[in-house]
């Protein structure tokens, strides 16, 4: 069996949600907090993460599907070590990167020094930049738009030249949070290759999308995610979906005759 | 198309009494192929739904962990490696600081002019209010240079806290999608100012010299004074980026905090001439005005404007051997307007005077507040290191 990448042990994590205030949130109301020596009442706890157990091999693509709200992203960004665990750990062989669908990196510079600057980010050396740099432009797609601040993008277009940053790095570990749900048909392939490339190269790849096509497509392991705890977790990607789809309401995918 | 593995898992058995499960009854039969009709009845009482969790081995997972060398994902690298790694991000903290220049300025018509010309207007704008208005330039002999410095100078540090008291917040998304250390940021921001201060700084030159004063050696001193501001700088910001990171109260107080500092520090006035003028504020508050004079921010402009300035440094009190009756000439003519139209040479009288603190004293404050913000700045921003991403 390949070594282990991901270990979640028993993982909870909490946010503290702050103005989710009950009180008209006025000057006043706060000052009157305040005399009274109040916790601001705003304070809410959300328990996002109900004890995760699971652990991910070398080259394992693992889907995480689940309605809205049920903690997919926040297990991303644990996994990610962005989100310190209440309890339990997340322990990784190295550090992962993660693609969200809203992370603009530095909105009002160009694509180009983006690219530039995401790559030194990760650490790579100017010369190592010099080399990557005309992959990740052809790679994005972008075109003529890398000259144009990021502002100026289309939600694809973004998302497109952020996986391509993120994706030209060998990630031990990429985490990809919806990042390729607004990309196009084209890049959808282009993505999907590079995810395969990557896991060849004995890196875990995590994958939230409430795309199951595509889940089904790229991951050869699923979690299944309801309120913070995991309903089902396995290797059997279209036997999880179909009773995912089927505990939502739906109809289980029709798919071709499995290829032998 | 991706290997699928089989679908009876090898490791059904693990299911480990670790509380993730809440009917182990149902287990069997879940692994089998899921035809769809089987899992819909299944599915379809959503109580009934089994929970299934082939992806846990038996046995210990911190243990299994520990075999392998993997590490906590939220774990902060002790501080020698996260100095190295600081070091090999130098280029992206160049980079950045540079991008960020350029991005700042894109929107403005005159650009990166606005570098240079924000601190001159302010500068103008204290020369009128507080120079003629207020006559904060008595005892003063070059009043616009002795300024101007001030103003630049204070800038630095001014802009410095600023900008770091908000960049961990307005970098989130950055934060979130890459992993890099994270004082990069304020580190990035602290160079950002330092460029646009040296740029200042060509406009000073020339305004010193246009004012007449002497081009010397001494100008060198500033560079020694400019790396402890620096210093300084980076320790501060990043205490006020880790503060500012957890609470936005920082980043609204901060503006009137430093507003405070900037009228304590002796910008638009002498914090010396002011305590030995017969007719000074700080005369009777010898303590009030040692305090003010130890602050980092007039430490560094004093230092700064002693080296670029020779009026400055020629006036500056224990500059030269001390003279009880050319003191007292200084501490009743020195804002005195016909005395001094005679005697315009009564302004640098002060030299004879003592000093609140003297030039070597100036120097070891400067070293001592450099020093300490680093240390402090660098632990505190340096254990919450992990928890920047939370927002």
């Amino acid at each position: 069996m390949a070594d282990p990448m991901v270990i979640v042990d028993d993982l909870h994590v909490v946010y503290r949600v702050y103005g989710a205030s009950g009180d008209k949130g006025t000057a006043a109301t706060a000052l009157v907090r305040m005399l009274r020596r109040q916790r601001r009442p705003s304070i809410r706890e959300v328990h996002a993460i109900r004890g995760i157990s699971f652990v991910a091999y070398r080259g394992d693509a693992v889907g995480v599907i689940g309605r809205n709200g049920s903690g997919k992203s926040t297990l991303l960004r644990a996994i990610a070590g962005l989100i310190p665990p209440e309890q339990g750990a997340v322990y990784t062989d190295g550090h992962g990167a993660l693609l969200g669908v809203n992370a603009a990196l530095l909105d009002d510079l160009t694509g180009e020094r983006n690219i530039v600057l995401g790559l030194l980010a990760m650490g790579m050396t100017p010369p190592e930049v010099k080399e990557h740099y005309q992959k990740v432009v052809e790679f994005s797609g972008v075109g003529d738009f890398i000259n144009l601040p990021m502002r100026t993008y289309s939600t694809g277009m973004g998302s497109r030249l952020r996986f391509s940053i993120a994706s030209a790095k060998n990630h031990d570990i990429l985490l990809i949070d919806e990042a390729l749900a607004t990309g196009d048909a084209e890049f959808r392939v282009k993505s999907h290759n590079r995810i395969d490339e990557l896991r060849a190269q004995a890196g875990t790849v995590f994958l939230v999308a409430h795309n199951l096509g595509e889940v089904e497509e790229t991951c050869n392991r699923v979690i299944w995610l309801e309120k913070g705890t995991i309903v089902r977790a396995g290797d059997d990607v279209p036997g999880i979906i179909d009773e995912y789809l089927v505990a939502t309401g739906g109809q289980p995918r029709a798919r071709e005759p499995a290829k032998s | 198309m991706l290997p699928r593995p089989g679908l009876s898992p090898p490791r059904l058995s693990v299911v480990t009494n670790r509380g993730r499960l809440s009917a182990p009854g149902t287990l069997l039969g879940q692994g089998g192929p899921a035809a769809p009709d089987a899992a819909a009845t299944v599915a379809t009482k959503k109580q009934a739904t089994s929970r299934t969790n082939e992806l846990v081995p038996p046995g210990s997972l911190s243990a299994l962990a520990g075999s392998y060398g993997l590490r906590p994902s939220a774990a902060r690298p002790p501080v020698f490696t996260y100095l190295r790694q600081l070091w090999q991000r130098r280029h992206f903290i160049i980079g950045f600081a540079t991008a960020r220049t350029i991005a700042m300025y894109t929107e403005a018509k005159l650009g990166q002019l606005w570098q240079v010309l924000t601190p001159l207007l302010n500068a103008a704008v204290y020369f009128l209010i507080f120079g003629e208005l207020l006559h904060t330039n008595r005892g003063v002999p070059q009043f616009i240079p002795f300024l101007v410095t001030g103003v630049f100078v204070f800038n630095f540090t001014q802009r410095s806290v600023i900008t770091a008291s908000k960049v961990m917040r307005d970098s989130l998304p950055l934060i979130r999608a890459l992993y890099f250390p994270r004082a990069c940021l304020p580190l990035g921001y602290v160079i950002i100012e330092l460029q646009q201060l040296l740029l200042a700084f060509s406009v000073l030159i020339i305004i010193v010299l246009a004012s007449g004063e002497p081009l010397t050696w001494y100008w060198l001193l500033a560079l020694p004074a400019l790396a402890l501001q620096t210093a300084f700088n980076i320790g501060t910001g990043l205490l006020l980026a880790r503060w500012g990171a957890g609470f936005d109260d920082v980043s609204q107080l901060l503006p009137f905090i430093v507003r405070t500092w900037l009228y304590m520090s002796g910008i638009m006035f002498s914090i010396s001439a002011l305590s030995l003028l017969s007719g000074g504020v700080l005369k009777d508050h010898p303590t009030l005005a040692y305090l003010m004079q130890i602050n980092p921010a007039a430490v560094f402009i004093t230092l700064i404007r002693n080296a670029v300035l020779a009026s400055a440094r020629l006036s500056f009190p224990g500059s030269a051997p001390y003279n009880g009756h050319l003191c007292a000439v200084y501490r009743f003519q020195g804002d005195n307007h016909h005395y001094l139209q005679h005697n315009p040479g009564a302004l640098y009288y002060s030299a004879h005077c003592h000093p609140i603190i003297s030039t070597p004293q100036l120097w070891m404050y400067g070293a001592g507040w450099a020093l300490a913000a680093l240390l402090i700045g660098f632990v505190v921003f340096w254990r919450a290191e992990t928890r920047y991403g939370r927002g």
